[in-house]
């Protein structure tokens, strides 16, 4: 019963969240003279020969491994209420850096490609230990100090790319590093897509998809099945009690967030390794923001956030033949919007079901906290978020909250 | 404080997804106007989109010329916020059928070529970039905005009271940069002692400079504050920022790439659009259309449009600087006749 009621619970938040988003997004299409009928017809249609269908799933996939990883950097630090919004500049420090050291070595193949790697999960991870360290040695809010990081890489990476590092010619238009060399490329997976007989598309599909699967995994068993997890995840659910069983807070923040930098050092590696070979002034910049999006409708699971992951690829790609259809593309803009509000919306709400269902006895025990992955954190469990070791007000409403009796998580924010 | 957090992580996620779009509501109408035998235009934008009162809607501006002209259908796609589909929306356009395909904007100088070698029978042209050894049916057109800069400097120092004028840039590329350079140039061939600062909006990198008047009005609002009196905005969809700024300080602007006194629409922004630094992206679109038509495109080749092509210049409209034309046309001869080399990168 309870774990039935608890499944219903942790998939209650997302099914409401794009039940809400599809329908408000209707309701936008209708009322901008689009049929939405029409629109997601337009959105489901990958093209006529099988070359156009499977290059459409290349180019969703391709778009989902980035997402993919900058969703779980996210997750990982949420899990423990952290508020990692430094992704960004996390990943252009790694991506810039470890660019300009595969083009600056020569390697055999698979070292080439695993210094690259090592060398962005490091600068990944020292960039978001300036964070972890603030925080516990002078109490910085990681919310602050990591917004205020992203300008600073955004301004480094660019010195950086216009100094140093710089490998194009003067002159021209797009400045980018110099290219790494072969040995350093990511193999594609279209040999795959032929084995499996399907078309052999004319982009390739980055074989990065499959260090992307094996780092989802990793963080999976990581966060579920070891003591390091557990910790983590209890000191997401409380600070004060898992700091009362024998956490080390500050260590857990401080390795936390090195994590979470590593993994989101690999975020610019698909597009890097795969088929830019360079960093320039051209790279795709926002994913890190995008993650949070991801990283919250994936309710921080990494499940859930290859799915929602693949979900924000595929509305991506539908813009192009939606302006072909003539339907303005800005429709995946609302869809995207949409989705992100109404999974806050939706958490608060199956939040409060399990509250009233907690005070009108139906469950013994106090509610079900979930799986650990309630969306940042917005357990059902009614109080607001552990705000780290070092928050005092916090801690304080966090007691109330725990009381089960107000509502504070509304109205104090 | 949770909801606070996940309130603040949805605004930011929206923030990222929603940084263009401005355009592309608007214009959204599919394949438009003209008749079905001509060309099938392709035209796939820069950031921004249509609707940034500039560089995009002067390439619009010049395939409706050539439809006007020719006859024929335009598509219009404008690439995703962050615009890491530029390679699609081509891939895309030709797809469908369109010929030729008209990409907007340097950026696309990544990705033309292999998306050209792709489609040997499609016709490519792209604005601000090369089309030597890209691809065999790649034309640049390509601009000699430093040219065309160097007279908006000498507008800006000739009617500058207080000796201080101001630049800024979108983002610190070298297209961008070669707008500075030409700008300094100038203003310093008129009043070698003049006062020029010089603000980019965004790093190189950062795409974000072309499309935010928020920061563009900060940036030139420093300068106004700082005793400037004209400001060029060189800085695509920001320069409204810039010419708020100029209207709430009685500065004035200079304009970049269209006439923008008559495209800003804004009767309150007009008197303070000085003059424009015209890039005519729509001349040089709508004569590649019409060579395709008559099927003289030469692939492979750049087309180079400046003073002396009249493919950059000034604006007049608005009646601000009519009085020192002859001042301008000076200039602009010694520059057509070879006798002022203007420089393409800034110096100091």
């Amino acid at each position: 019963m309870r774990a039935v009621s608890r499944l219903g619970q942790s998939l209650l938040a997302p099914a409401l969240a794009v039940v809400i988003a599809l329908v408000i997004s209707a309701a936008v299409m209708l009322a901008i003279g689009v049929d939405p009928f029409r629109a997601l017809e337009v959105m489901v249609d990958f093209g006529d020969t099988p070359s156009q269908q499977v290059t459409a799933i290349v180019v969703v996939l391709n778009r989902a491994v980035p997402l993919f990883l900058a969703g779980l950097a996210v997750a990982i630090a949420f899990r423990m209420g952290l508020f990692n919004i430094g992704v960004e500049g996390q990943y252009r420090m790694a991506t810039v850096l470890s660019a300009g050291a595969g083009a600056a070595i020569s390697l055999p193949a698979p070292l080439h490609i695993l210094v690259i790697v090592v060398v962005a999960m490091l600068v990944g991870a020292v960039w978001a230990g300036i964070v972890a360290v603030l925080k516990v040695t002078r109490g910085v809010s990681e919310v602050i100090s990591s917004i205020m990081l992203n300008f600073i890489a955004l301004g480094l990476a660019s010195f950086l790319l216009t100094g140093p590092l710089r490998g194009s010619e003067p002159g021209a238009s797009i400045i980018t590093t110099k290219e790494i060399p072969e040995s350093g490329w990511f193999p594609s997976l279209n040999g795959v897509l032929g084995a499996l007989g399907l078309a052999n598309p004319p982009r390739q599909l980055y074989g990065f998809l499959l260090v992307a699967v094996v780092v989802g995994v990793l963080v999976a068993v990581l966060l579920q099945r070891t003591r390091f997890g557990f910790d983590l995840r209890a000191t997401g659910l409380s600070a004060s009690a898992a700091s009362a069983s024998g956490v080390d807070a500050k260590r857990m923040v401080i390795t936390t967030m090195l994590l979470s930098g590593a993994v989101a050092g690999l975020i610019g590696l698909p597009d890097l390794l795969g088929s830019n070979h360079t960093y320039g002034t051209e790279f795709t910049s926002g994913l890190g923001f995008l993650g949070i999006a991801v990283a919250l409708l994936g309710r921080n699971n990494p499940v859930g956030i290859a799915v929602a992951a693949l979900l924000f690829a595929f509305l991506d790609r539908a813009a192009v033949p939606l302006q072909i259809a003539g339907i303005p593309s800005s429709v995946v803009t609302i869809i995207q919007g949409t989705i992100v509000l109404a999974v806050v919306v939706a958490n608060e709400v199956s939040r409060r079901i399990a509250r009233r269902q907690a005070e009108s006895g139906v469950a013994v025990a106090p509610p079900a906290t979930g799986d650990g992955s309630t969306g940042g954190g917005q357990g059902p469990d009614g109080g607001p978020p552990p705000d780290g070791p070092t928050g005092t007000g916090p801690a304080l409403t966090n007691a109330s909250g725990a009381a089960g009796r107000t509502s504070p998580t509304g109205s104090t924010s | 404080m949770k909801l606070a957090a996940l309130a603040l992580a949805g605004s930011l996620a929206l923030a990222a997804c929603a940084s263009d779009e401005t355009g592309s509501g608007g214009s959204g109408s599919g394949a438009s106007g003209g008749s079905e035998d001509g060309p099938k235009i392709g035209l796939a934008y820069d950031t921004g989109g249509r609707g940034d009162k500039s560089f995009n809607d002067s390439a619009y501006a010049g395939v409706e010329a050539a439809i006007e002209a020719d006859g024929g259908s335009v598509q219009e796609l404008s690439p995703n916020s962050d615009a890491s589909n530029r390679a699609d929306l081509l891939t895309q356009l030709a797809d469908q059928g369109f010929n030729p395909i008209i990409a907007v904007g340097f950026a696309y100088g990544d990705v033309i070529g292999e998306v050209a070698q792709q489609y040997p029978d499609v016709s490519f042209a792209i604005v601000d970039s090369t089309g030597v050894d890209v691809a065999d049916n790649v034309t640049g057109l390509l601009f000699a905005a430093n040219e065309g800069s160097f007279l908006g400097g000498v507008a800006a120092a000739t009617k500058s009271e207080t000796g201080h004028i101001g630049f800024v840039g979108g983002v610190e590329t070298p297209l961008i940069q070669s707008f500075e350079a030409g700008y300094v140039a100038g203003a310093r061939a008129v009043n070698p002692d003049i006062i020029i600062d010089r603000q980019y909006i965004s790093p190189a990198g950062d795409f974000s400079g072309f499309n935010d008047p928020a920061r563009g009005q900060v940036v030139a609002q420093g300068m106004f504050d700082a005793g400037a009196d004209i400001v060029y905005a060189a800085a695509g969809g920001s320069g409204i920022g810039v010419f708020q700024a100029a209207a709430a300080s009685n500065g004035r602007a200079i304009g970049v790439d269209s006439d923008q006194y008559e495209t800003v629409g804004d009767p309150a922004l007009q008197p303070v659009i000085m003059t424009s630094v015209l890039k005519r992206v729509d001349n040089a679109v709508e004569a590649y259309i019409g060579q395709f038509v008559d099927g003289t495109v030469e692939g492979g080749s750049d087309e180079v449009y400046d003073l002396a092509s009249e493919g950059v210049g000034l604006s007049y409209s608005g009646g601000f600087i009519d009085d020192i034309q002859s001042t301008i046309d000076d200039y602009t001869q010694q520059i057509v006749d070879g006798e002022i080399t203007v420089p393409e990168t800034p110096t100091d």
